[in-house]
């Protein structure tokens, strides 16, 4: 199978999804012309020029509201809101317009919107450029979140995000758009709220997503040393969540790590602990353990932001803490 | 706390009545004898409907929040006249009239006041959330402002899809001061969107006058427009033809692939902010200044002088609406409530 990189897997979903329905489009701040500003939408308006490639001023709260009418009047946005932190600026329209019109208008309007966005630490941009917001968007009824590690559910996820007739957060890990992996050609789709194995073992469950899938993979390596057998599940998606792949996998392990970059407190990870406390109790064999960032902005300093990421070692001490 | 009378215009229709020399009405607005009645009608329809919901509310048969528009109806009127039913409109927390002059349908407006099964959202979006979908109408909103980016949205939607459709983007004085405002604004204008940005300046916020929360320039609101490049009419928001003659030049620039136009109308809420408001912050004799100016019998007087209507056929269409929304309020107590094991439904579509 060929090979693409997480930002190409993403363009070619979009591409490939635009060609199939002329109702798609994109907008968001130098998504145009100059690419976007990681150029994950380069080749989309080389293809599909400015009348299907918007650039928008820089006006988040202008992105989403908007966005929320073109989608209640037939259109399939896919904005960009460049860094997740800035997510906050149209929290209105997100939480209260996008995430409630169908439910509040009983089922009247449909809102098929994806907002990708780009989330994590990891490139020395500190606290207004880092963050890894996911905690916030999942806790609103309405929204779905989705938060791909490889190329290939990249490519899966956004393909069925853009076909969903509701709101969609897709999170693109900074980090990750230059890793590589194989991609299936065409047209190729993986459900949303369904997680994946990407390490199968018998002694503890590092639940991750996103960019943290990978550090649990290189934990899962180094207690492989200790003889100890991790099971990687990648959630791929948040909202909604896979319990029963969350249950299933830590019923077979008796222990479970729960692993993600966001800040601790009220981070998905306690979402996820609750889940296992309250339906897999009696198939614990340890407490369950929270591996997370630090509840701090995301520093500057190169030394300080490497700190601040969950590395696969701490990952590790926690699992081996637990046997 | 100071508290200053705001003058009303020295007469009603003060606006059409100069235009009105040497022409009839059917000539100044192009519109039929029929849309011209129609125009009373629903306002009439629109009246009794916001005196019917404040009874009620008052009454404890409506619960939560009710922000009625008596006063304001000729802005409503006025500016669906200009729309198809295919056109689009977002509204605001005050939004009945909004969706009745749309054409939506008065018994399922007062069931979803009355948070019924058959109301237009099956009784979850309640007074500040109707929608009626089939008629353009993408929603009252319980966010001031809240309707903006929907509405740049639906517009933009027009313009892609070359459908041809205006959106009329209603809002309130308050919304002015919202950082959406400025936001969707901008992109209409850059995008030169199909879209009539109507301001309804009903002159007081919940707690007190607008002037204490609105900085304007030299050239008053018109001045929030041309910031943005963007052509502003100044209509008399108790004047309906004023208000259809102002929009319609607004949507008829839609039309054309023109852009964006403000509107902003100046009309006046006799009631508070929301049912129960006990008006600390109003001069007692200010409403009843204003009501001399009240957009319904002013109307209605220029219908009859006119020789479209007679006082007779003004008192029957009264008569018509307090029975038709007498029968709204009979359906709506009639309809049963949700059941309770729907409350998870409909979440995600």
């Amino acid at each position: 199978m060929r090979t693409l990189s997480y930002m190409q897997a993403i363009a070619e979903a979009l591409i490939l999804e635009m060609r199939r329905d002329p109702h798609i489009y994109i907008a968001g701040e130098d998504v145009g012309k100059f690419g976007g500003a990681f150029g994950v939408t380069g080749p989309v308006f080389k293809e599909f020029g400015p009348t299907r490639v918007l650039d928008t001023p820089i006006s988040e709260t202008a992105i989403i509201g908007h966005a929320v009418g073109a989608a209640a009047a037939g259109l399939r946005p896919v904005v960009e809101i460049l860094f997740m932190d800035f997510l906050p600026i149209a929290t209105d329209e997100l939480c209260n317009q996008a995430a409630k019109i169908h439910y509040m208008f009983g089922g009247q309007v449909s809102c098929p919107l994806v907002v990708r966005t780009a989330i994590g630490a990891g490139m020395g941009a500190a606290a207004h450029h880092s963050q890894s917001l996911e905690a916030w968007v999942c806790h609103i009824p309405g929204l779905k979140t989705v938060a791909p590690a490889t190329p290939a559910d990249a490519k899966g996820l956004l393909i069925s995000a853009i076909r969903d007739d509701n709101p969609v957060v897709f999170l693109e890990h900074k980090m990750l758009y230059a890793t590589k992996g194989e991609v299936p050609e065409g047209d190729y789709t993986i459900p949303l709220g369904k997680a994946e194995i990407k390490q199968e073992g018998k002694d503890v469950t590092l639940i991750c997503y996103s960019a943290m899938v990978r550090q649990c993979l290189a934990a899962g390596a180094l207690l492989e040393k200790d003889g100890i057998g991790a099971e990687v599940l990648d959630l791929r998606t948040l909202v909604p969540l896979d319990k029963e792949a969350i249950l299933s996998s830590v019923a077979k392990t008796g222990r479970a790590v729960i692993v993600h970059e966001a800040c601790r407190t009220g981070g998905f990870g306690g979402e996820i602990a609750a889940v296992i406390a309250e339906e897999g109790f009696a198939t614990l064999k340890a407490p369950v353990k929270r591996v997370c960032g630090p509840d701090t902005p995301v520093p500057f300093s190169p030394v300080l932001e490497a700190e601040f990421i969950v590395s696969a070692p701490k990952i590790a001490e926690a699992a081996k803490s637990l046997l | 706390m100071t508290r200053v009378v705001r003058q009303p215009p020295a007469q009603p229709l003060a606006r059409t009545r100069a235009r009105l020399e040497g022409t009839t009405l059917v000539e100044l607005t192009g519109l039929s004898r029929d849309r011209l009645l129609g125009m009373y009608q629903r306002m009439a329809l629109i009246r009794q409907f916001e005196e019917q919901a404040a009874a009620l509310y008052r009454a404890g048969r409506i619960r939560g929040v009710t922000h009625t528009y008596q006063g304001q109806e000729a802005v409503a009127v006025g500016a669906t006249w200009c729309l198809t039913e295919e056109d689009y409109i977002t509204s605001t927390h005050r939004g009945h009239a909004h969706v009745l002059a749309k054409g939506a349908d008065e018994k399922r407006c007062m069931a979803e006041l009355m948070g019924r099964a058959t109301g237009y959202c099956r009784g979850r979006g309640g007074s500040m959330h109707i929608a009626d979908l089939s008629r353009g109408i993408l929603g009252a909103n319980g966010i001031v402002g809240g309707g903006m980016g929907i509405a740049v949205g639906s517009a933009l939607a027009s313009d892609l899809l070359k459908n041809g459709r205006v959106t009329v983007c209603f809002f309130g004085d308050g919304a002015l001061n919202q950082g959406i405002l400025h936001e969707v604004s901008n992109l209409a204008a850059i995008w030169r969107l199909p879209c009539v940005f109507l301001c309804e300046n009903n002159f007081y916020g919940m707690s007190g006058p607008v002037d204490n929360m609105l900085a304007l320039g030299p050239d008053g609101f018109k001045g929030r427009a041309q910031a943005f490049g963007l052509p502003a009419v100044e209509c008399d928001g108790m004047d309906v033809i004023d208000v259809f003659l102002g929009v319609r030049e607004g949507v008829e620039r839609a039309r054309a692939g023109e852009g964006p136009t403000y509107v902003f109308t100046h009309t006046y809420r006799f009631l508070g902010h929301h049912v129960g408001d006990p008006l600390t912050y109003r001069d007692k004799e200010e409403p009843e200044l204003w009501r001399r100016l009240d957009p319904i019998p002013n109307f209605g007087r220029l219908l009859v002088e006119q020789g479209l209507a007679s006082t007779q056929d003004l008192a029957d269409w009264d008569q018509e609406a307090s029975v038709r929304i007498a029968e709204a309020v009979r359906y709506a107590e009639s309809s049963p409530e949700p059941s309770r094991d729907t409350l998870l439904e409909g979440l995600f579509g």
